[in-house]
Order: C-alpha cells, then structure tokens, then sequence
C-alpha cells in the first residue's frame, strides 16, 4: 500500500469529566474514502476536531506524508491542505454563495465592492462546475437547500486546495436527492486523488460509499473492515461490541386497556392539522421522523412548555388545564428535554440541585428546603440509577453525558411518572450509559409508565419501540405496529413518500 | 467559597490598613459614620444583588430613591402636587385625575401611612420593571435604563424643581428612622440593613423561592423546563429590588431631612451594582452570596475612607472605587482560569 497521507498515532484527549480518546489510530491514503463510524459518544467528532485542528490532542502525533506536524489551528490545518465540513454548516448566510466560497481570502484591494463580488463569483465559476453546483454564485446562501449549502462547504475547502475533507455527519439533514449527489461529488473528489473522511452513524450510506471502514467505540479503535468486509452486521459488532438484541432489552407483557395520556386536536400553531395520539402504561411508544418535522414541537406542546392554539391532554381521563408545565407536572407527564445542556440541567450546580429542582416545594417545610430530605432525595437516585459520582455535591458540569442524562431522567423519576416523555434520550451518551438507559426504560414500562420515545436513531427505535408514530411536516404521518416496523417503513413515513 | 474568604481577606486587609494609617479612624464616630454608609448602601446593594442573582440588572435605582424620597417629603409637608400645564380635554381629564389622586394622598394621614405608600410605589414601580421584562420581553438593561430617565423627570416634574426639605417637623419620625442615639450605639440605618439582611439570608439561601432564584439565574431555561415559574419570581426579583431602593429613599430623607428631585440618588444603581459584584455575585447571574453582597459593600464603604486617609485626594474616590473593582474582575478571572488548567 502507498504511504498514508495523513495518519494520527495514539492520540488521546480529555475533556473534564471524560475520556474522549485514548490511544487512537487512524491512517487516510491519497484519495481513498475512509468512513469513521461508532456510536454517539464514541469518539468521532473529537478525532475529527483534532485532526481538522480544532481540538490539540493530550497525547499522540499527527504525520502528513509521514512527517509529524503540530496542528494548533484551523487555520494550520487548512493550510497543510486539511479541511474540516462541521455537521451544523458554518456559512454567512446574509453572503452569496462565492462571498462564503472566499470568504476571509478577498483580495485586499478589489476595487469597488461591485467589482470586487464579481470577480469572486468569477472565480467561482469553475470550482461550482467541477461540483455540478447549478446555482448561480451571486445567490444568497440563505436561499440554498441544505443539500446546496453543503456544497458551498466543498467549494470552499476545494478552493484552499484541500488534499484531505473531513465530513462530519454530511447528510444529517439532506433528502435522498441531495444524498446521491453528495456521492457523486465524492466519487469525483476520489478521482482527483482528494481523500476524504467521512464520519456517519447511517451505516447504509457507509455500506455506500467507503473504501475503508474504521470503528470507534468508547474512544478507543474498536476494529477495521477494509471494502470487501463492510457490512452492516459487521460494523455493528464493532460498534457495540456485542449483537444488536442484546443491546436492546425490551420484556414484552401487557399494556393497560385504558389509556393513560390522550391527546386530542393538538396544535401549536394555525397552519398545521390537528394531532391525535394514545399512550397506554406500560408501552414504549417510538415518536421517529426528520428533523424539522414537528416532533420535539409536539413533546413541548404536550409538556405545556409551548404554547398550544388548540385540543386538550387528559391524563387518566382528566383534562390538564391550558398553561404551564406545571398543570403536567402535577398530572405525572414529565419531558426529558432534547438539549441535556441547556433545558434539562443546571451545569454549574451540583447533581443534589439538579436532581430536586423540581421537587423543591416537596421537600420544603414554611417555605424552606430541608437539606436533610433533599441530600436523601439525591442520593437516593444516585444509587438506584448508578450515577458514577463520589457524592451528590458534585457539579453536573464535570459528568460525563451519560450520567448527566442520568441525573436529567433522575429529576423526574423521583416523583412516580405516569407519562415519560424523552426527546433523544441518548444522545451524546456512550455506549455502556446507552444499555443502562434502555435498561431502565424497560423497568419503567414494566412498571407501568407510559413512555413516549423521540429519537433520531433508527436502531433505537426499532430496538425499544412497541409501536412507532412517524411524523412529518408537523403531523402524524402514520403508526407502525411491531410486526410492520422496519427502517424502509419508517424512512418511508417520514419523507412522505407514503402519502 | 474560597472567592468569599478572599473578599473577607481583603476587606480585614483595608480595615486595619485604615486602622494603622490614621488615628482618627479609631473613633467610634468614624465607625458609627461608616457603620450608618454600610447600611445605607447595604440596603440598595441587597435588593440589586438578589436581582443581578436571577440574571436581572436594574439601572433605575438611582431615580428610584430620588423620586421616593421627593414624593415622601412631599406627602409629609402635604404639598399639593402639579397640574399639566396645558390645555383640552384630555389634559383636563388627567388633571381631573390628579387632583382626585392629590386629595386622595394627601388627606391628612398619619406619616407612617405616607411612608408605607412610598413603598408601595417602589414596589409597582419594580413590577413594571419586571412585567415590561418578562412579558413584553424587552431588554432589562433598556427597560431600566429607560425608567432612569423617567423616574428622574417624574420626580422633577412633581417637585417643580424645588428642593424640598421638611424643617425641625417629625421628630418622631426621624427618630426612629434616623437617630443619632441609635440602638446599643449602631447606626439605625445598619439596624435596619441586619434585619432585611438577615431575611434575605435565609430566603436567599434556605427557601424555596431563593433556590428557584439561583436556579433561574444559572440557566432560565432549565427552570422553565422543571416547572418553576420562572417569569413571576422574575417580576418578585425587581418588585423586591425597587422596593428596597424605596426604603433607602425613606432613610435618605429622614437622615438628609431634604430631598433634591434632580439629584438625590444619583449613581447610586452603580454604587449598588458595584456593591454586588465586588461580593461575588456574576451579572451572568446563578452566581453570589448574601454573605459577598454585605463584604462587597462593606469594602465599597472603606474604601474610599482608606484612600482619603492616606491622603489620597477625594476627586479620586470614583477612580479608586472603579480601580479596586476592574483588580477584582481580573484576579477573579485568572484564578478562574489557573482553576480549570490544573483540574
């Protein structure tokens, strides 16, 4: 094999409370596609964020052409020739597409303002060709489709004469059209002698595209599959280190008869049509869809948290009183929120505080706190959810993801849910909190809770769900049961390829 | 924790600093003066720091103490309160108005009824602040900003401009208020700054409604998510703020026995600001202490003192004030930092 272009060696890097990598290897040929795949939390974007020059690693080298570089900025990085696409796009949207292509590079004196965008669209021209971009380059990017703008991202990094694109998760938020043509700009990136990395959880688009598959799990190289052993199966072993159905548990048994939430005619704002929708205690209902399609929208509406413009929630047949999320609070529907870091948690302040916010006026007496009965409450749950921290004083800030969503589910556990609803439960959670998450939704709908899951991982919802709603453009687009659940009826609802 | 006991450190540094550098400081009467400044500005101090917690600012303070402190020598003297001077039916209804409200205020009460209505107008006062804040959404720093300006104006307006002082009257009042015997030798205004300090203590660090502070002020978001509610303990945080400035307005009167609408109060939300951020409170919010607010303003109050002893002249106070602080935000900030390289 020829040299590698760009290789790390036993990198590791920490952040508080994680261990992100340790002792990683990585090595990308001269126009080879190498697909860095792993679970959430295994590692991928921090290996991508170093070698992009984001991120300096504790440990570890980086050689280019098998000399050893220090990478201490983007801008280092792009100039050896490394170039890193981030998964949330970084374009100036109120600038044309060839303003961003060259933006920071103009040249110093362009003349007029005039003159000088038109040079730059000018010498976009060529750049926009060789991607088949059909736009014209005086476009403003805010116009573009994500699909477009993604290619405005490769425009630039070819336009710095790019040798190696890191891109992650490129098709987070692309329709299939605009997949199959990213492909295609790759399999002409390829040709070119341009390597690329590729960092996707869609195993299929993997199966698709790679040379050269590397696995991480835990921050650590799980494995390698060269193009002939890539396969779904065999990414997924590496992946998780164990088959899929053990991963998942899931204890079938009966639900009750009479459902615990009931949704009628829900709608948050006019445009939209009415939502219906059932819970029964003891199920794990799958809420799968895109982004944008109205599924955290629907969770918040449910919580009370966003305002609703029409229908009524009724837990156990009693109608919750329009407002607050305390009319759900106090009926037994608590949310997990989607963003961990911003809606559920209190970084600063310890797991103790986290934990008994919401239960503060239960753990008071003439209006003060009982720190005895709150430390209880906390330790309590540290315990039963096996939140890895020496005492509840600790500052959520230093945990890792996994047991930060720990203590986020905690809040909520200690106060007997009736309905559960979680927005992404494990994102950004590493593997083995991932088991325990699933674990403990499995005894919570043992119990009786009616859980209501929203999860981008296709996996997850098929692992977990007893039925899945899908929605799309902010309705129910349709209800798999278990026996009609698979990723094409899914994926199927969820672009609206069924109606 | 360790931020309170190095603000401790400093404030002992400055006090027998103070001590050693003139003898004239050892005086009872210097400590009954700095005493009586300490529960003055405590009291302002107090109520903005427990807003800037909650992630809040008001700048209207100032305006606030001068327009209470106007209205207040105004009820006491039974002024009769102006009319617009123009002309039409809609002036003529809103004079209509004020007259009705005139006679409603100056029927001849008991001073302590005009005093509770004094801060009863800081407390609207604070809840317009607070509902322009949470409902319509507008910028606390504007809103406030805006209610500096028109407080200030409204207690002018009503004044006339004229200075308005209350004589060798309410003696009584001014006893209790503002005596020079005082309670076991402190101060009355530090009397009354330990008891409202002592409450917000145990509401800030020990209730409910200061947790929700705190965690409101750490991440509004999260509370909302947890159920708190968080727009109402918003409005109470600068009802409670514009209330305190009202009673400081009280106290400023009966001790200065005049109030000057154009200018009593002035600076003094900066002075309360400094207050809370020289104790440890962050403007980010979620963060500080009643313990820092009483040492940062304690160090406010000597510090000026100190300078002024080492002959230091007085034109320099706001330097040394300002100085002291920017020194603090600096050292906060590398400790910080030096914190998180080590960890």
């Amino acid at each position: 094999m020829s040299q590698p272009l760009l290789s790390a060696r036993g990198i590791s890097k920490a952040f508080p409370g994680v261990q992100a990598l340790r002792d990683v290897n990585l090595h990308l040929h001269p126009g080879e596609v190498l697909a860095v795949v792993g679970e959430n939390g295994a590692g991928k974007s921090t290996l991508m964020k170093i070698l992009g020059g984001v991120y300096t690693p504790d440990t570890g080298t980086i050689e280019w052409e098998g000399r050893p570089v220090v990478l201490n900025s983007v801008d280092q990085a792009q100039r050896l020739g490394i170039v890193l696409i981030h998964q949330e796009l970084n374009l100036a949207e109120n600038l044309d597409v060839a303003g961003n292509i060259f933006l920071g590079r103009e040249p110093t004196w362009g003349g007029p303002l005039r003159l000088l965008r038109a040079r730059l669209a000018r010498d976009a021209v060529p750049i926009l060709k060789r991607l088949g971009f059909d736009a014209s380059p005086r476009t403003r990017v805010a116009e573009l489709s994500i699909g477009q703008q993604q290619l405005v991202e490769i425009a630039r990094a070819l336009s710095l004469q790019s040798r190696v694109i890191i891109m992650d998760e490129p098709t987070s938020s692309l329709t299939q059209r605009e997949t199959d043509r990213l492909y295609e700009v790759i399999r002409d990136l390829k040709r070119d002698g341009i390597s690329v990395l590729y960092i996707s959880h869609r195993l299929k688009e993997v199966e698709t595209i790679a040379d050269r598959v590397t696995v991480l799990r835990d921050g650590r190289n799980a494995g390698e599959l060269r193009r002939a052993e890539i396969s779904h199966e065999a990414m997924v072993r590496l992946m998780v280190g164990r088959e899929l159905k053990q991963f998942f548990q899931r204890h079938r048994h009966e639900v009750t008869q009479q459902p615990v939430l009931t949704v009628r005619g829900l709608r948050w704002q006019e445009s939209q049509a009415p939502i219906d929708l059932e819970l029964h205690g003891g199920e794990i209902v799958g809420l799968a869809g895109l982004i944008g399609a109205g599924r955290t929208e629907l969770a918040e509406t449910i919580f009370g948290i966003r305002r609703r413009v029409s229908g009524e929630v009724a837990v156990n047949g009693q109608v919750i009183p329009i407002g607050t999320p305390n009319a759900a609070i106090a009926a037994g529907i608590y949310l997990v929120p989607e963003d961990r870091r911003s809606q559920g948690l209190i970084l600063d302040q310890s797991i103790r505080s986290n934990i008994s916010l919401p239960s503060l006026r239960r753990l008071q007496r003439f209006h003060l706190v009982s720190f005895r009965r709150e430390t209880a409450l906390a330790e309590q749950q540290r315990q039963d959810l096996s939140i890895r921290a020496p005492n509840v004083q600790k500052a959520v800030r230093l945990l890792s993801g996994g047991n930060q969503q720990k203590v986020v589910l905690a809040k909520w556990l200690c106060r007997n849910p009736r309905v559960l609803i979680l927005d992404e439960p494990t994102r950004g959670v590493d593997v083995g909190a991932k088991s325990e998450l699933y674990a403990l939704m499995d005894q919570l709908a043992l119990r009786g809770v009616a859980i209501l899951m929203i999860s981008s991982d296709l996996e997850e919802i098929l692992g977990m769900s007893d039925r899945v709603l899908v929605m799309h453009d902010a309705r129910i687009a349709g209800e798999l049961s278990r026996q009609q659940l698979s990723e094409e009826a899914v994926m199927r609802l969820a672009t609206g390829a069924a109606a | 924790m360790r931020k309170l006991i190095g603000l401790i450190a400093f404030l002992a540094i400055i006090y027998v600093l103070l001590l050693a550098a003139d003898p004239g400081a050892r005086l009872a009467a210097n400590h009954f003066n700095l005493g009586r400044r300490i529960g003055l500005y405590g009291i302002i101090s107090l109520g903005a720091g427990m807003l800037i917690i909650t992630g809040g600012i008001d700048l209207s303070i100032g305006s606030v103490v001068g327009l209470c402190a106007t209205l207040l020598a105004m009820l006491l003297r039974g002024d009769r309160f102006p009319r617009f001077p123009f002309k039409g039916w809609l002036f003529d209804q809103l004079n209509a108005g004020l007259d009705w409200l005139g006679g409603l205020i100056n029927f001849p009460q008991h001073p302590w009824a005009a005093i509770l209505l004094v801060l009863f107008t800081g407390m609207c006062i604070g809840l317009i602040n607070g509902l322009l804040v949470t409902k319509v959404r507008v910028q606390a720093f504007v809103v406030t900003l805006c209610g500096l300006f028109i407080y200030r104006g409204i207690s002018r307006f009503m004044a006339e401009d004229q200075v308005k002082g209350l004589g060798n009257q309410f003696g009584e009042l001014k006893t209790i208020l503002y005596s020079s015997e005082a309670i076991m030798g402190l101060p009355m205004s530090l009397v009354y700054f330990l008891v409202l300090l002592m409450i917000a203590a145990v509401f800030m660090h020990w209730s409910v409604h200061g947790r929700y502070f705190f965690a409101i002020g750490a991440n509004e978001n999260a509370a909302r998510f947890s159920g708190v509610q968080t727009d109402r303990y918003k409005i109470l945080a600068y009802a409670i703020c514009s209330t305190f400035a009202a009673f400081y307005g009280v106290l400023y009167l009966m001790q200065e026995n005049s109030a000057q609408p154009s200018s009593t109060g002035n600076f003094l939300e900066l002075y309360a600001i400094a207050g809370a951020v020289l104790g440890g409170c962050s403007l980010r919010g979620g963060e500080g202490s009643v313990a820092g607010l009483v040492i940062g303003t304690s160090i406010l109050v000597l510090l000026p003192n100190l300078s002024l002893m080492l002959g230091i002249p007085s034109a320099l106070e706001y330097t040394v004030i300002g100085g002291a602080l920017l020194l603090g935000a600096i050292l906060d900030e590398t400790l910080r930092r030096v914190g998180q390289k080590s960890r």
